[in-house]
């Protein structure tokens, strides 16, 4: 009973102290931060912050030397990517990777598999899904043929699929036209007002961040250096100096 | 059994019972069930109408289309490159029909043994392959040393008859005896027709399963497949057995039909070779390539042997199939099947 | 177990084993500048054996002195078959590229097959049966002649690559793909030249080889894999690892052959292969990936 308390209270995901170095550099350096139930976090920081790498401890695609992460208060420290998939996380890559010679209807199935056994549940379930990312009418194309921002929006819609509670989001806006960026913050700011699905995300694109996130996390050279609500994220020192190094770069 | 399990967000309501379910004919135009029925029935009255030969070389066409189902279960469908299939027509053919001339079983508990044998070396070389993490190329000659080591290991055992082989006793008789495998190609032809329409069912139906679909998202992308939920070592091993069981049960009907068991033959590498070369032809991942290339490759090896016999060219039907296969790769990679299915307009409505 | 007996087959499978690692080589030169596996490299050995054996019978040419023909003449083949066919696949999927050497190996083993027929043949040398004494060891001096001539181009090839310009750019264009193309260097040129001097060595080796084995269109299949067994021993993509892999092959079928039965012996290789494959997947000198 305890523990289904625990649960109820904990945040949706806790990061506390995750480290990762590779051949002694270190990517990520005890960075902790939360995820509250039904919010949307921004993760953001300079090229070569250790957001992605951050994304991938919590995700399982690589086991965090040091730290822990927890999902309802769950410890999900260093499981398998499948099996943190079925504890409720849904992600997206940056480099997105389509399962180029299924049909788009066919991608979205495999994640809506997740949940059934049953094929036509889930493809009643994915045709509700690309309807939502504005996909129906490419259900049929072979997912290889896509555009750039189609294919970004399938790697969304394949994650939703999966019934995720927490969505990862990784760079899903760079490469979009800004009114596709508009349409793409639409939809999630929808989903979760709608659904109550909480998000964190990675984005450069800093209209997207500011007009989706409750809170924004700020990593630089693989360490947090601040967090706080988009107004103040934006307006603390520390963080205009690490982007206008990164642009002196 | 809706097995929607839990009602989260974005689920679709159960409506369990009505509509989609798939089915075995699903999503098939009408005219592709004309056709397919058609050529089933041409296929049931051959023997009554073609001569020895011609039905010695259909015997031969849907063996090797049957192995190229079989192989294809892996290869196209879970994207798992064996080179080494020979070891499990082997491992099906010597089961059986050691079973057959030691102990008088009947071929079809060796089936299931041989079956089980095969699958049994599948899981273990899929098991090390894939936990090791020998991917590709590499696997493949992972699956060629399995194969070529196990040949040499017959060479050697006198229990199957070593590198002087394996007889099956051959007697002849007027009637067929379905249940040892004993009597005319006719009833051959009957035998391997049918496996190969079980086959042809089986892939058809396990690609509208929850597993055709893992497997197809496996061979596309591996990490995406298991961020998706994928247990990406479980569905690759199912494949891999599955595979290797499908293709003993043909190497049990090589043994019954041919009588004759060698090492050298039945495990080298150009028999697993042969058995993937019909599907690369006729279409890898698709369920009806490994028929059609089967066939074109058998009737094209058939013909140059034929028209070639007085001139005494060794060779000239291996020849064939190389130029086949470098014709195919550099002209048409994805295999002749999709090509002919767009021009006899057998796509899927979309 | 006589120790001088052993000593003989030592040296024995050491000479036979540059041989083979010469052959590795090429293999190992192309997969490592270019990331192709030749699938046909024992096709092209057997096409060099046979090149050899025709120049012998027709020509009276000794097997030593038809080798920069032969080596030229299966360089000329490479290279042609890089440009014409191979470099259509160069970025295409490591399946697509290893069926279409496959495709190019069943030509090549059924186009000898067609014109030599399945005997096997051998070239007849006066100083076949030749050896040298040196104490207790009694060495063929065609094996002494195969692996000196193996070694010298071995240590040409090394020299090649590290002094010449060529050398470095092919080098180059292995490191660093993208790098080499910013730089200027014409890659497909420099990816033909790799192809050419990976079948240049397996010309010479298919001729030295010829001095101490006979030749039938089914070799290819064994030397394919042995070329396999050989460069996946010492690293794909490392040349020391491929004369490594080459002695340590030559070494343990000398040994199986011998103390267990001569057709054991490719089953230590196999079963070599599968535990590599399986613990060191880079190779023994390879570089961790």
């Amino acid at each position: 009973m305890t523990g289904d308390l625990a649960a109820a209270t904990a945040p949706m995901l806790r990061v506390d102290g995750v480290g990762k170095s590779f051949r002694g550099l270190k990517a990520v350096q005890a960075v902790s931060f939360e995820v509250p139930r039904r919010g949307i976090v921004a993760l953001i920081g300079p090229n070569g912050a250790g957001k992605t790498t951050t994304f991938n401890l919590i995700a399982g695609a690589m086991r965090p030397d040091t730290g822990r992460v927890f999902l309802e208060g769950r410890d999900i420290t260093g499981l398998r990517p499948d099996r943190i998939c079925h504890a409720g996380i849904g992600r997206t890559f940056q480099l997105v990777k389509p399962f180029g010679e299924l049909s788009v209807e066919d991608n979205v199935i495999v994640g809506a598999l997740r949940g059934t056994h049953d094929v036509g549940a889930a493809r009643r379930q994915s045709a509700k899904i690309l309807a939502l990312l504005g996909l129906d009418d490419k259900a049929g194309l072979p997912a290889h043929s896509l555009t750039l921002p189609d294919r970004k929006r399938l790697e969304v819609a394949r994650a939703l699929a999966t019934q995720p509670k927490l969505l990862l989001l990784d760079e899903v806006m760079a490469g979009l036209r800004p009114m596709e960026v508009d349409r793409m913050v639409a939809t999630l700011r929808s989903l979760n007002e709608e659904t109550g699905m909480t998000i964190l995300l990675i984005e450069h694109v800093m209209r997207a961040v500011m007009a989706l996130s409750h809170w924004v996390v700020v990593l630089n050279y693989g360490e947090k250096i601040c967090e706080g609500t988009p107004g103040e994220v934006t307006s603390d020192p520390r963080v205009l100096e690490c982007y206008l190094g990164d642009e002196a770069l | 059994m809706s097995g929607v399990s839990e009602n989260r967000v974005l689920a679709g309501s159960p409506s369990t019972g009505e509509a989609a379910r798939g089915g075995l004919i699903a999503d098939v135009p009408r005219r592709a069930l004309i056709l397919l029925g058609l050529f089933a029935a041409l296929l049931l009255v051959a023997p009554a109408t073609v001569g020895d030969y011609l039905l010695s070389v259909m015997i031969l066409v849907l063996y090797y289309a049957y192995l190229g189902l079989a192989w294809n279960v892996m290869m196209g469908f879970a994207g798992q490159f064996s080179l080494g299939h020979a070891l499990y027509i082997g491992l099906g053919g010597y089961t059986a029909g050691a079973l057959f001339v030691h102990y008088g079983l009947p071929p079809w508990f060796g089936m299931v043994v041989g079956a089980a044998v095969a699958a049994v070396m599948g899981g273990v070389i899929g098991a090390l392959g894939f936990r090791f993490g020998v991917k590709g190329v590499y696997f493949a000659l992972l699956t060629i040393a399995f194969a070529e080591f196990t040949r040499i290991l017959f060479d050697h055992w006198g229990w199957v008859g070593a590198s002087s082989g394996l007889y099956l006793p051959v007697e002849y008789r007027d009637t067929d005896d379905l249940w040892l495998l004993r009597g005319s190609a006719t009833m051959f032809y009957y035998v391997i027709l049918a496996m190969t329409a079980g086959a042809f069912i089986l892939c058809h139906w396990l690609l509208q399963r929850r597993v055709g679909y893992y497997w197809q998202a496996i061979r596309e992308d591996q990490e995406a497949a298991q961020t998706l939920g994928i247990d990406v070592f479980r569905y690759k091993m199912i494949a891999v057995m599955l595979s290797a069981a499908m293709t003993a049960i043909g190497g049990v009907f090589y043994a019954f039909y041919y009588n004759n068991l060698y090492p050298e033959t039945i495990f080298s590498m150009h028999r697993s070779i042969e058995l993937m070369l019909g599907v690369i032809i006729g279409g890898i991942g698709t369920l009806f390539g490994p028929i059609l290339g089967a066939i074109v490759l058998t009737t094209l090896g058939e013909m140059l042997t034929g028209l070639t016999e007085d001139l005494g060219l060794d060779g000239i039907k291996q020849m064939s199939y190389g130029v086949a296969l470098l014709v195919i790769i550099v002209y048409r990679p994805g295999g002749l099947w999709p090509w002919l299915r767009r021009r006899l307009g057998l796509e899927k409505p979309r | 177990m006589p120790i001088d007996f052993l000593l003989n087959i030592l040296v024995a499978g050491l000479l036979t084993g540059l041989v083979y690692g010469l052959m590795a080589l090429g293999l190992s030169a192309i997969f490592g500048v270019m990331k192709v596996v030749n699938f046909a490299h024992g096709d092209m050995m057997v096409v060099a054996m046979y090149a050899t054996y025709t120049l012998y019978t027709a020509a009276g040419l000794e097997p030593v002195a038809a080798l920069p023909l032969v080596a030229a003449g299966l360089f000329v083949f490479g290279f042609a078959l890089q440009r014409g066919l191979v470099n259509r696949f160069i970025n295409a999927t490591e399946h697509m590229q290893f069926l279409l050497l496959l495709g190019v190996a069943m030509v090549i083993t059924n186009g000898t097959l067609m014109v030599f027929g399945p005997d096997a043949r051998n070239v007849q040398l006066d100083y076949a049966f030749d050896s040298y004494n040196v104490g207790p060891l009694i060495v063929d001096k065609v094996r002494v002649i195969a692996a000196g001539v193996a070694g010298g181009t071995a240590l040409l090839l090394a020299a090649f690559f590290r002094f010449t310009v060529t050398g470095k750019a092919i080098r180059a264009c292995a490191d660093n793909f993208t790098g080499a193309q910013v730089v200027g260097l014409h890659v497909n040129h420099l990816y033909a030249v790799t192809f050419g001097i990976g079948a240049a060595c397996v010309g010479v080796a298919g001729t030295l080889l010829l001095l101490i084995t006979d030749v039938h269109p089914h070799l290819s299949t064994d030397y394919t894999l042995l070329g396999f067994i050989i460069v996946i021993l010492g690293g794909l993509g490392s040349l020391g690892g491929a004369l490594l892999g080459g002695v340590l092959v030559g070494l343990s079928e000398a040994l199986s052959g011998a103390l267990i039965a001569p057709s054991l012996k490719s089953m230590f290789s196999f079963g070599l292969l599968i535990l590599v494959l399986l613990l060191r997947p880079q190779g023994l000198l390879g570089k961790q990936a």
